[in-house]
Parts: C-alpha cells; sequence; structure tokens
C-alpha cells in the first residue's frame, strides 16, 4: 500500500458517492443503538430494498454527538451541522423518512442544527465521527486516513515527527496533562532494542464516554495515531487495554486492525518499508485502577492489576522492563492531525498552556447530554448553558464536576473561568479525561461527594493503606453526614482523613479519592454543616417514667 | 587449596552519594533506596511492609518521608538517593500520618492485643507504641474474618492480617513456592493459600514455615502458642536472600 492506493481508494470511494443520490447516515454508537437505532437502520434498509432502489445508501456511522436526542439520523451531508439531521427516530418512522427523500423534510422529526451545539464545537478528534462507517477502512481512508502515516515512514525521519508533536503542545488527555512530546522523547531517546506503546482505553470514570465514542467511531485514526507512535518512539509492538464493557468498541477496533493490517498499514513491512508495527487488544476485567499505567502494565504482563511506586516511570522501565509509551485514546486520535498538518497548526487552537481541542463528555442535569468537541480555553458557561443548552425544567444550576472521581465540583463563580488544565487545576478539579456531569439546585453536594467516594472504595486495588483502610472510612463518615447523624467531630476527622488518604496514597486513585469531599466542601461547606444537627438534638432527653403515670 | 570462582561478570559500577537524613550527613549508594540508608546510619524510620530480603512493596505508607523540593511525601523504600537530597524522617505532618495510618489498620481489623498469641512480639503493636497512638478515632469496621486452622503446624487468622504481603513475598521470591497471594480487591482484599482452598489441603506449600516467620502480627503463628508466646524470627530472611545472591 502506498500514497497512489490510498488515492485511487478515495476515488473509487467518492465515486461511489456520486453514483448515489441519497446517503442517509444511521448513529450506530452505543448510545444511539441503546435506544434503537439498530432497528432503524434495519427497518431502511428494508425500505431501500422494497423500493429497489439502489440511488439510495444507507449507511451505519458513529456518535454523532447529540447523544440525548438518539436515535439519529442525518441525511446527505458529510457534516451533521449542515445535514439535515432528524432525532429521537423509531422504526415506525423509517417509511416516511425514506420517501421524504429528496422532498419536504418530515418536520415532526427534525433536530435543529443551527443551535450552539453544532454550531458551536470545533472537531479535530471527532471530525470523521458521525460521517464515515467505523467498520470501513475504506470510509476513513477517504477522509483522508492513514495519509500521515503514510508520508511519516517514507518521507519524514523520526526526529522530525517528533518534533511536530513537541511544538503542537498537546498534553495527555487522561487526565494528567503531561506534555506529550516530552513524553515520547523520552521513551525514544531510550537506548533499549525493545520498546512498547501501549493505548489507555480503560476508561471508567462515571459519566464519561469520550474514549468509548472516539473507538466506536473512528477506530482507524486511534491506530494510526499509535502506529505514528509506535515510528516515532522506536517501538514494534503495541497493546490497546480496553474495558471489557466496552464491547462494541472492543469488536470494531479488532475489525479495524484486522482491515489495516490485510492493507499493509499495520503488521510486518508497514506501507511498503522495512518497519513493523503490530498492535493486540487486551481487555481488561472492570477495575477503575487498571487505568492507572503501572496497574495497566501490570494487567497486561498477566499480574495482579496493581500500582507499583513510579519511578521508575513507564518511559523508563514499563511493559516487561521496557521503555513503554502510555497515552490516553483521545491523545493518540490527535496525531494524524498533527503530524498531517503540522503541530504549529494544532498550537494555534486551543491557548497557550493547553492547546488544541477537548472531547467532554456532557451529562447529569443538562438539556444536551452528548459528546462535544470544544477548543480548550472555551468558557464553562459556554458548554454549559449554550453548547449543552442550560438546566432542563427551569432548575437553576448548581455545580459541574469535571474530572470523574478524581476531580473536583465547581460552583456557579467558576462558569466564566476558560477550561484549561491550570485554571482548573487551580480551582481545586481537573480536566481529567473530560466527564462533565452537572447538577441542579435539587443536588446534595454531600451524596455527590458520598457516591464518589463509593466509587473510589469498591475500585480501590486494596495494596495500599490509606487508599484501602482509608476510603471505606471516609465513605463511613460521609454516609454518617448525609444521614444527619454525625457530630462536628466527625467534619474534622473527614478533612483529617482527607489529607492523610491525598498525601500518602500509593497511586492516582488513592491520592484523588478525596477531591470530590474536599472541592464540596471548599464551595459547599454549609451543605455539610447542615447535616450536621445541634448536640441538643443529638441526645434524646431521658424520659422519667413512674408509677403513679 | 581452593580458590572461589571468578566473577564472570564484574558488578556494574555505582556511584556514591552524599545526603543529609535528619541533618545527618550520610554518604550511600545511588542504588540504595532512602529506608536502607537511614537503616544503615541508625536512623529509624517506621515500616510494615517493607522487610529486607524481599522486593520492594511500598504499600503501608509508614515510611513516608518529606524531601526538600518535593511537593508530596514519599516513601522511603521505593525512593532512591540522589546526590544532595534534603531529608526529613520525622515530621510533625509525618507523624501525624503515621498516627492515622496505624488507627486505619487497628479500625480495619481485629487487633485485641490481650488475646493475641504475638502480644508482646508483634511489629504493628510496637509501631503503634513508637508512634504515640494510644486510641483510634474512626470507628472499628468490626468486620468478621475466618480463621484457618487446616495446617498441621500453623494457623492463618485473618483478623490479624494487615496484608502487607510478606507472606506472599517470601513464598514467592524465597521458598519459590508461590503459595500465597491476594484475593478480592479494596476492603475485601484477602490473603489466600492456592486458589482460595484451606491452607491444610495446599498443594503448593512446603510447610518451611517462612511465611510464619516474617508476618508481622499473629495472623499466621505456629499451632500451639498461647496468648504472648508467639515469637518470630523474620531476621533470616536477609541473611537466605544473600546467599542465594552468592551462589
Amino acid at each position: 500500500m502506498n500514497l497512489e492506493d490510498l488515492a485511487d481508494i478515495t476515488e473509487a470511494v467518492a465515486a461511489a458517492a456520486e453514483s448515489r443520490r441519497h446517503c442517509v447516515r444511521v448513529c450506530m454508537a452505543a448510545s444511539c443503538q441503546s435506544c434503537g437505532s439498530g432497528e432503524v437502520l434495519e427497518g431502511l434498509q428494508t425500505q431501500a430494498k422494497q423500493n429497489a432502489d439502489d440511488g439510495v445508501c444507507i449507511k451505519p456511522v458513529g456518535c454523532m454527538g447529540l447523544c440525548s436526542a438518539g436515535p439519529l439520523v442525518s441525511v446527505d451531508s458529510d457534516q451533521p451541522a449542515t445535514a439535515l439531521l432528524y432525532q429521537d427516530v423509531t422504526v415506525d418512522d423509517t417509511e416516511d423518512l425514506y420517501h421524504s427523500l429528496g422532498d419536504q423534510p418530515v418536520e415532526r422529526l427534525r433536530c435543529r442544527t443551527d443551535v450552539p451545539f453544532f454550531a458551536r464545537q470545533q472537531k479535530v478528534v471527532l471530525e470523521n465521527s458521525g460521517i464515515i462507517d467505523p467498520e470501513q477502512i475504506d470510509d476513513y481512508i477517504a477522509a483522508g486516513g492513514y495519509r500521515s502515516l503514510m508520508r511519516a515512514v517514507t518521507e519524514m525521519s523520526r526526529e522530525e515527527v517528533l518534533r511536530e508533536v513537541k511544538e503542537s503542545g498537546l498534553r495527555g488527555r487522561g487526565g494528567g496533562g503531561y506534555p506529550a512530546g516530552l513524553k515520547w522523547a523520552t521513551v525514544a531517546m531510550a537506548p533499549e532494542p525493545h520498546k512498547y506503546v501501549i493505548c489507555n482505553a480503560d476508561e471508567g470514570d462515571p459519566g464519561a464516554f469520550m474514549d468509548r465514542a472516539v473507538l466506536e467511531s473512528d477506530p482507524h485514526r486511534v491506530l494510526e495515531g499509535m502506529a505514528l507512535a509506535g515510528y516515532a518512539v522506536g517501538a514494534e509492538h503495541a497493546y490497546i487495554y480496553i474495558r471489557a464493557e466496552y464491547p462494541l468498541a472492543v469488536e470494531r477496533l479488532k475489525t479495524a486492525i484486522k482491515q489495516a493490517t490485510k492493507k499493509g498499514l499495520l503488521g510486518r513491512r508497514i506501507c511498503e518499508t522495512a518497519l513493523s508495527f503490530e498492535v493486540e487488544v487486551r481487555l481488561g476485567a472492570g477495575a477503575f485502577v487498571c487505568g492507572e499505567e503501572t496497574a495497566l502494565m501490570a494487567s497486561i504482563e498477566g499480574r495482579r492489576g496493581q500500582p507499583r511506586p513510579r519511578p521508575p516511570y513507564p518511559a523508563e522501565e514499563g511493559l516487561w522492563k521496557c521503555p513503554t509509551l502510555i497515552n490516553n485514546v483521545e491523545t493518540l486520535a490527535n496525531i494524524p492531525a498533527i503530524v498531517g498538518k503540522g503541530g504549529a497548526w494544532f498550537k494555534s487552537i486551543g491557548t497557550e498552556n493547553s492547546t488544541g481541542t477537548k472531547v467532554f463528555a456532557l451529562a447529569g442535569r443538562i438539556a444536551n447530554s452528548g459528546l462535544i468537541e470544544v477548543p480548550m480555553g472555551i468558557p464553562l458557561r459556554e458548554i454549559v448553558h449554550e453548547i449543552g443548552g442550560g438546566i432542563p425544567d427551569g432548575r437553576r444550576f448548581k455545580a459541574v464536576q469535571t474530572g470523574g472521581p478524581s476531580g473536583g465540583c465547581l460552583p456557579e463563580q467558576f462558569l466564566d473561568m476558560p477550561v484549561e488544565y491550570d485554571t482548573l487545576r487551580s480551582a481545586g478539579s481537573i480536566m481529567g479525561s473530560g466527564g462533565m456531569i452537572v447538577m441542579d439546585e435539587t443536588s446534595s453536594m454531600v451524596d455527590v461527594a458520598r457516591y464518589f467516594m463509593e466509587f473510589c472504595m469498591d475500585e480501590s486495588c486494596g495494596k495500599c493503606v490509606p487508599c484501602r483502610a482509608g476510603t471505606v472510612q471516609l465513605y463511613g463518615l460521609l454516609d454518617k453526614i448525609a444521614d444527619g447523624e454525625a457530630t462536628p467531630s466527625d467534619l474534622e476527622l473527614l478533612e483529617e482523613l482527607c489529607d492523610v488518604v491525598q498525601a500518602t496514597s500509593l497511586c492516582g486513585l488513592g491520592q484523588t479519592a478525596p477531591n470530590p469531599v474536599l472541592s464540596t466542601l471548599r464551595y459547599f461547606r454549609h451543605e455539610y454543616e447542615e447535616k450536621l444537627r445541634p448536640e441538643s438534638e443529638r441526645m434524646p432527653r431521658m424520659q422519667i417514667v413512674t408509677l403513679d403515670d | 587449596m581452593t580458590h572461589p570462582p571468578a566473577a564472570t561478570n564484574p558488578a556494574p559500577k555505582v556511584r556514591v552519594v552524599t545526603l543529609k537524613i535528619d541533618d545527618h550527613d550520610v554518604g550511600a549508594r545511588e542504588t540504595d533506596s532512602i529506608l536502607e540508608i537511614a537503616q544503615a546510619n541508625g536512623i529509624r524510620i517506621p515500616s510494615l511492609c517493607y522487610l529486607d530480603g524481599l522486593s520492594t512493596w511500598g504499600a503501608c505508607r509508614l515510611c513516608m518521608v518529606e524531601i526538600e523540593g518535593f511537593s508530596k511525601p514519599v516513601s522511603a523504600c521505593s525512593t532512591t538517593a540522589t546526590e544532595g537530597m534534603k531529608i526529613t524522617t520525622n515530621s510533625a505532618r509525618l507523624k501525624r500520618y503515621r498516627r492515622m495510618i496505624l488507627e486505619l489498620l487497628f479500625a480495619e481489623r481485629n487487633h485485641v492485643c490481650s488475646v493475641c498469641v504475638s502480644n508482646g512480639h508483634c511489629e504493628l503493636q510496637d509501631l503503634a507504641a513508637e508512634c504515640g497512638m494510644d486510641h483510634v478515632r474512626v470507628p472499628y469496621r468490626n468486620a468478621t474474618y475466618t480463621i484457618d486452622s487446616s495446617h498441621d503446624l500453623f494457623r492463618v487468622d485473618h483478623n490479624r492480617c494487615v496484608v502487607c504481603t510478606r507472606c506472599v513475598r517470601v513464598c514467592d521470591e524465597i521458598e519459590g513456592a508461590h503459595t500465597w497471594d491476594v484475593m478480592g480487591r479494596g476492603v475485601n482484599c484477602q490473603v489466600i493459600t492456592d486458589l482460595n482452598q484451606p491452607w491444610g489441603d495446599s498443594q503448593s506449600c512446603t510447610s518451611c514455615g517462612k511465611c510464619v516467620q516474617v508476618c508481622p502480627t499473629g495472623a499466621l503463628v505456629k499451632k500451639g502458642t498461647a496468648a504472648g508466646e508467639m515469637e518470630k524470627h523474620d531476621d533470616f530472611v536477609p541473611y537466605l536472600a544473600q546467599m542465594r545472591k552468592r551462589q
């Protein structure tokens, strides 16, 4: 496979598209499938068969973003923002929908696309999502895919690829925000002959589904990013560590690996060069801690998924003691665009210290829940009130939880803050992998903290004492406070325990487990204090019963 | 006259560094951990899961120390020395952390010393005394764990276990049997023999008793010992490890 072959495939796909009068795209990502998009797809295909019309192409595609309005169907445009978009489509609507093609649209199903949800987004990682068929490699190639890899391995040196990534200013999208270029350079500099690339797809934060959507919608993009990483750091083997709870993503990823290997874009002698790059899928057994890089590597090695102290960092001593590059799905999905369009182009998006775009999963009490991609530095208010459409049922905004169980809750006063790694951190929260849970005035912040602590307690691996025995005590204290049975000394103890767990835990899970408690205490302390009943009420008065009564 | 066999691979060169621990100037090899350096220089850093001769585990978090320029404390057992490091082992903050970690351990399972066979010879008990942990502020969990007496010679009382995994490591790394392992996660973690079968039924156990000797508490004990009678000898493990390295 070479650049000419890619051009031929692109032409063939374009020619096939031109020969058709209409193209109907049905979202077949997990969230739309869960509300029946599979039936809608079948219904439309049946219509096409019955009408014996080969001028209509019914295409399963990836996530279109607005998950709360699913199943989504787009007609005749390769951009959801400009397409005729239908929402809440059921199998009964497919007949009307099919017959409306080329005619008046079905008004009752129309989803407005001129709203900020579509207009304010800027897509890099999700540029093909909802447009291409994730199970067809030709579709990805026609959308410009595998060009960066092809160019890199035939025309660019490893150093040039590294330079572009460094120049882009890309920071790890898994949560840490570590400069990707620096990590790559460290692995590239390691003298050992055997190195590994790992794609961390063990997304497990409650309310987060960015990586799942990227893998389900555009798996080849992640593979291309991994291959570029392998080329830049000198690794020939790679693993995708993905949780088994994402069966659709796993299936599409496996299909993609097979297709790319068959076309000579992965495997041995990629792109007609002497280079090899083999990718294996490893399924996680459902442990949140396995998203932590050292625990993840232990799990790949077939050992118990427990973290180990760092240093040595994986870049120095990782999988099977070899230098290992671990990046998150979204980080790797940015790479083809960075190598293709240049690091300077990527740097022009976002802010100075947080470049590029970020994919967020909007969930909770918000009108438009779903997947969005926005430039870094966008104010929180724009995400919540404009793109997200605000809080439904006329309720008031109360807080937004960013960064999952490791993150924090930010109240209204931070709504005008630009969303960046450093600003979020200074406000007591983190970017995390990009989960955003919006809460309205009916949410109790003590309950929120208790919920996240329960999650961390259940997911603690049990290796280190503060995390194993500390989170369970923190949960107990929060439970006591939420039930109105606590005393002021319990609140003091809660704060002291948070400090100990945060400062002494072995890995990120324990170190960040107290964050939801600390951030809610910082901004909603009065809610905790309200739950502490005065002493007079705590001690029921003794009743004296005499025989005369 | 016999000569010792000539070393085929000369030992790799290790640099020597100087650093400060609690205002004492000390010299060390750069491969040494802070805990090893402190021990070699007579500076006491509390620890529970660490045992000379076994792999470093870094889980009890009692050996946390502060290093100048580091924002967070680090575990002394898993951090190696670098030139010019300035280490504090006993600040008020570290003392507070250690105390709380011990409280968490005491509340996690049942550690009633008066009825324990290891009473008076227990590392957990000694640490509590050393760190001034005279009472526990967090509520006791009061969870009931099992006792396995199926082995002919030894007994495991999970109520006394602190999951330091010294038994797991000594069985795997020194004895080579790997009878012990850990099951479950979070607070439900438990050491198990084979695939969670009774110890007495274990096909892999060699009854060597190393696990019993390295256990810091009364979790692994010899049968037939009464309260306060179980004395342990974990000092032979470093000796064994050293002998093996020389072979």
